[in-house]
């Protein structure tokens, strides 16, 4: 099957003051029907303003160049009213805190089904009868009774659950979800991640799930995509990056990462701070924080390059990624 | 150079709660009585020498509340916190001036608790002029600057402003304003909640190394149970104010014993793809009841997959099985397993 989202050479700038900012470079992936891929990196990596771009929220500042095709559509060529054809129906978001993305004046029905209305075609009576039962499918208990519930009188999770059915409504085949459980308490996390996974697999709907948290990855993802200062490092699948890992960041993530399971004496922690946009290292942006950092990391970019069958990386460094040799 | 704190208290017990209740007053109106939202409940708990103490729980079930009381910026509604043998619940505020050096406390966000308008040198230094003003001027600088160093601050940004660091070199600030006064015990309330993944394993090193070279009793409140495991000697888990169970971080997770501690331990990802997919999520139902109006008998029943109608009628006490403390009636004939 072809890829239902395919992204290339995307790039994300903002003007500021005194200086340009590049916030995502050169950023290409193609994301198949149905799975999931796990965007991981910390503040400033880039990870959410590259989807951002692609949903056309990025602030008036931006300038974003580059091709996302959804089928043989291309989001960043169109105008907002065409974009809006899109939006919700084939391609859809979700944000970490759902308080912030709900009307708080609308009844939860009214806002689900406005989605159904606009891009649907349904009369609102049957739009309002598909939302109910959207709810029920993202296990809201007593739906018709939440449907008529503003947002406020909804817990946390509850919350999510709707974000979860709005954005699912007219079955998009990408779901896009910004730290979706970040905000939400671990047993009430795993619920959610549950849902992901059955929906997912129900609907055929790709998730791209942008985290932090490298457990919640290993639990749904099929590939991940590493980013770091704007650009991707490495990318490839789950296991392969977990149990393999080829760029130096990958590795240092994973042994910055406690494990309930595992009680170590110390985590090995990465040194230094995550760069600033605004002040970009030469060369490979991590070289400074990197222990295998050879002489041409300092001045030239790494390309991303194939290390295996689907996994990438950029890095110079082509030895084993062992601490104790380079200690 | 600081050494670690000496006192001559015979006790093991650094601090002894006892039967502590924390009660808020909701107002509901104008014209109606307000409700009582019982934020912590009977709550009993000794904090050894030298241990780290993790308190897990999920939002609302009185954490940070419970390490608030144990220093005394919210003052208890019932029982006692015996500190190195004295009752400091309920002590005047000049009283309990005397005991501010030794009881210190870090929080979460690390940027929002530093003052904007006042240089790094001067923050750090701030708790030495109220607890400690018998200090000179050169000898507190000293101080300050030792404390920096030990925090892995460089000394020459003593006169910067916190809006020219980064969070996890603010929370760096924030500990070494903790550290200042030599306390015995520091409460950390979610210490690495607001860093990156990176900053968090930096800050968690820094806490154990500290610990060690300052013989330091730690008393660590966090959502995270990956976290709490990492650093803590014993677990408390608490649910809705009160405590469900408290056992050594093996015990606790090798074999839970409440059905909370085991759903909670099931439910933390953990980042290993191959084990995430083997184990088996004990997947609990519905969120966290109202705190305002608790169910009854057991808290935790309403969520519980093992709840009988005992469950209903009775609050299960806490027991002490001699290597742990858990409340459930059922605790002896579940044989649960461990979390992965």
């Amino acid at each position: 099957m072809p890829p239902v989202l395919t992204v290339s050479d995307l790039n994300v700038r903002f003007a500021l003051h005194q200086a340009e900012v590049t916030a995502v470079s050169d950023l290409s992936f193609s994301l198949e029907p149905g799975e999931t891929l796990a965007v991981v990196g910390e503040s400033g990596s880039g990870k959410s303003q590259a989807f951002l771009s692609l949903m056309g929220l990025v602030a008036k500042n931006a300038t974003v160049s580059g091709r996302a095709m959804l089928g043989d559509v291309d989001l960043l060529a169109l105008g907002h009213s065409d974009l809006n054809r899109y939006r919700g129906k084939d391609i859809a978001m979700i944000f970490q805190d759902p308080m912030t993305s709900l009307n708080p004046s609308l009844r939860v029905k009214a806002q689900l089904a406005e989605v159904l209305v606009r891009h649907q075609g349904y009369t609102p009576e049957q739009a309002i009868r598909a939302a109910i039962e959207m709810l029920e499918r993202v296990g809201i208990p007593e739906p018709v009774k939440r449907a008529n519930a503003y947002p406020h009188e909804l817990s946390g999770g509850m919350r999510q659950r709707v974000m979860i059915a709005m954005a699912l409504l007219c079955k998009p085949k990408v779901l896009i979800a910004d730290e979706p459980t970040t905000a939400l308490d671990v047993t009430v996390q795993a619920q959610m991640l549950d849902l992901f996974k059955n929906l997912t697999t129900e609907l055929g709907t790709a998730l791209v799930l942008i985290t932090h948290d490298l457990g919640v990855v290993a639990g749904i993802a099929d590939r991940m995509m590493v980013m770091y200062g704007g650009r991707c490092v490495e990318k490839g699948p789950t296991d392969a990056l977990f149990y393999d890992p080829r760029h130096p960041y990958t590795l240092g993530l994973l042994h910055s990462t406690p494990h309930v399971a595992k009680r170590a004496r110390r985590l090995d922690p990465i040194q230094g701070l995550p760069p600033s946009l605004e002040h970009l290292p030469q060369g490979c942006a991590f070289h400074p924080r990197c222990a295998f950092r050879l002489e041409r990391c300092f001045a030239e970019r790494p390309p991303l390059l194939p290390v295996e069958e689907a996994h990438e990386k950029a890095c110079w460094y082509q030895g084993e990624l062992n601490y104790e040799e380079v200690a | 150079m600081m050494q670690a704190p000496v006192d001559n208290a015979p006790a093991e017990d650094l601090i002894r709660v006892e039967n502590l209740s924390k009660h808020f007053s909701i107002s509901a109106g104008m014209f109606t009585k307000p409700l009582q939202l019982k934020a912590l409940q009977d709550i009993s708990f000794t904090v050894k020498r030298g241990e780290t103490l993790g308190i897990v729980g999920e939002s609302g079930c009185g954490k940070s509340t419970l390490g608030r009381c144990i220093l005394q910026l919210l003052s208890p509604d019932q029982g006692r916190v015996m500190w190195l043998g004295q009752d400091i619940a309920g002590l005047p505020a000049e009283e309990m001036r005397k005991h501010r050096k030794d009881l210190q406390i870090i929080f979460q966000d690390p940027l929002a608790s530093l003052n904007p308008r006042m240089t790094v040198g001067e923050i750090i230094a701030d708790p030495l002029r109220s607890l400690m003003p018998e200090l000179k001027a050169k000898e507190r600088r000293d101080r300050v600057i030792r404390t920096m160093e030990a925090v892995g601050l460089l000394p020459e940004m003593i006169n910067r402003y916190p809006h020219e660091f980064s969070g996890g070199q603010a929370q760096r600030i924030g500990i070494a304003r903790a550290l200042i006064t030599e306390p015995k015990l520091i409460v950390c309330d979610e210490p690495v909640s607001a860093l990156d993944v990176s900053i968090q394993a930096q800050i968690l090193n820094l806490l154990a190394d500290l610990k060690d070279k300052f013989g330091l009793t730690l008393v660590f409140i966090s959502h995270n149970l990956s976290v709490v495991r990492h650093v803590s000697d014993r677990i408390m888990v608490l649910y809705l104010g009160r405590i469900v169970e408290l056992a050594s971080g093996d015990d606790l997770y090798d074999q839970p014993r409440h059905p909370y501690t085991r759903a909670l331990l099931t439910a933390v990802p953990i980042p290993d793809p191959k084990l995430a997919r083997q184990r088996s999520i004990d997947g609990l139902v519905g969120e966290i009841p109202s705190p305002i109006n608790p169910p009854s008998g057991c808290t935790f029943r309403t969520r519980c997959r093992y709840a009988l109608p005992i469950c209903a009628q009775q609050r299960p006490p806490l027991e002490d099985t001699g290597t742990r403390m858990v409340a459930c009636h059922r605790w002896q004939e579940l044989e649960l397993q461990a979390g992965a």
